[in-house]
């Protein structure tokens, strides 16, 4: 079994209305550092794999049919060793 | 005239959408389940509004992929009449049949109340009932009802008036005003708000029959 976790986040010129007002929260309650939030979602596969590399595949193909929308969001892959 | 009107798990408008033809209209109307591989023999689709599998994953996304959009995609490549409200306009976007995406509304808020709008083109068979420039009040409740496309898409909407309705105020952060778009062949149109909810004075509006009497007179005429 290899685990992946799929990291999605709105890409960069997409409006991201969630992160806008968490971020306006975060600076109402005194973090002025934070510059930007933008808020996303985890995806966490186990996938039934022998190799690495299939897994891998695998999971960037259910992200072009189905997980991820290219127009608005972008994605990275994370392999978790046990 | 026949319509169906595909039920998805989490479809909530569809029943509406049924008596909206049935009971306003006077056509026949038949349901079609989400499982489904073929289309029954009908003359326009309605995908209707609702949360299809609660909304998971991105609204809509879920659905374009079920079993019935196949033939729904292969039924509108054939020139099939294709419409879908709220719900069902996300449902197109994620299904590629139309272009763009919805997002969440800019004020972060699910909104529900009556809304005027303007109709841009009156050339599509879902509104040739209706004059350009035209001010009608449909409701609209969502919160993922934001057109959003990149400019050169935009730039293609405006230059083959695919851009069909147009909030007078916009209430959504919704891209050049867009509350419902076609595609560039014009037998696909997808909308924000909701014609079905409208079709009589007692409902609060009735502009909402408008666009089911469009098709209406349009299949008339070419049968």
């Amino acid at each position: 079994m290899i685990t992946i976790l799929i990291h999605v986040l709105p890409k960069k010129d997409i409006l991201d209305p969630q992160g806008k007002t968490v971020e306006q929260a975060l600076k109402h309650l005194g973090f002025h550092q934070v510059e930007e939030v933008r808020i996303g979602k985890l995806i966490k596969l186990s996938i039934n794999s022998e190799r690495e590399e299939d897994a891998i595949e695998a999971c960037k193909r259910m992200c072009d049919e189905l997980l991820i929308n290219p127009l608005i969001e972008s994605y990275s892959l994370e392999v978790v060793r046990a | 005239m026949t319509f169906g009107v595909v039920v998805f798990p989490g479809s909530n408008c569809d029943r509406d959408a049924i008596y909206a033809v049935s009971g306003f209209l006077g056509q026949k109307v038949l349901s079609i389940w989400h499982q489904d591989t073929t289309l029954p023999r009908v003359d326009a689709v309605i995908l209707p509004g609702g949360f299809s599998y609660g909304d998971y994953l991105r609204p809509g996304a879920i659905a374009s992929r079920s079993p019935v959009m196949k033939a729904v995609k292969s039924y509108a490549d054939k020139g099939g009449w294709v419409i879908g409200i709220c719900n069902g306009f996300q449902v197109l976007v994620e299904s590629a049949l139309l272009p763009g995406i919805l997002l969440r509304n800019k004020s972060t808020r699910f909104i529900s109340t009556m809304q005027s709008l303007l109709i841009q083109n009156n050339q599509t068979p879902f509104t040739r009932n209706f004059s350009i420039g035209q001010s009608i009040k449909l409701p609209i409740a969502h919160k993922d009802g934001n057109y959003f496309a990149d400019p050169i898409l935009v730039e293609k909407l405006k230059k083959n008036k695919q851009i069909v309705v147009t909030y007078s105020e916009n209430p959504n952060g919704s891209l050049e005003d867009i509350a419902g778009i076609c595609n560039e062949q014009g037998n696909v149109f997808g909308m924000m708000p909701h014609p079905e909810r409208a079709c009589a004075d007692w409902l609060g509006s009735s502009d909402g029959l408008g666009f089911f009497q469009s098709m209406l007179k349009t299949w008339e005429e070419q049968s």
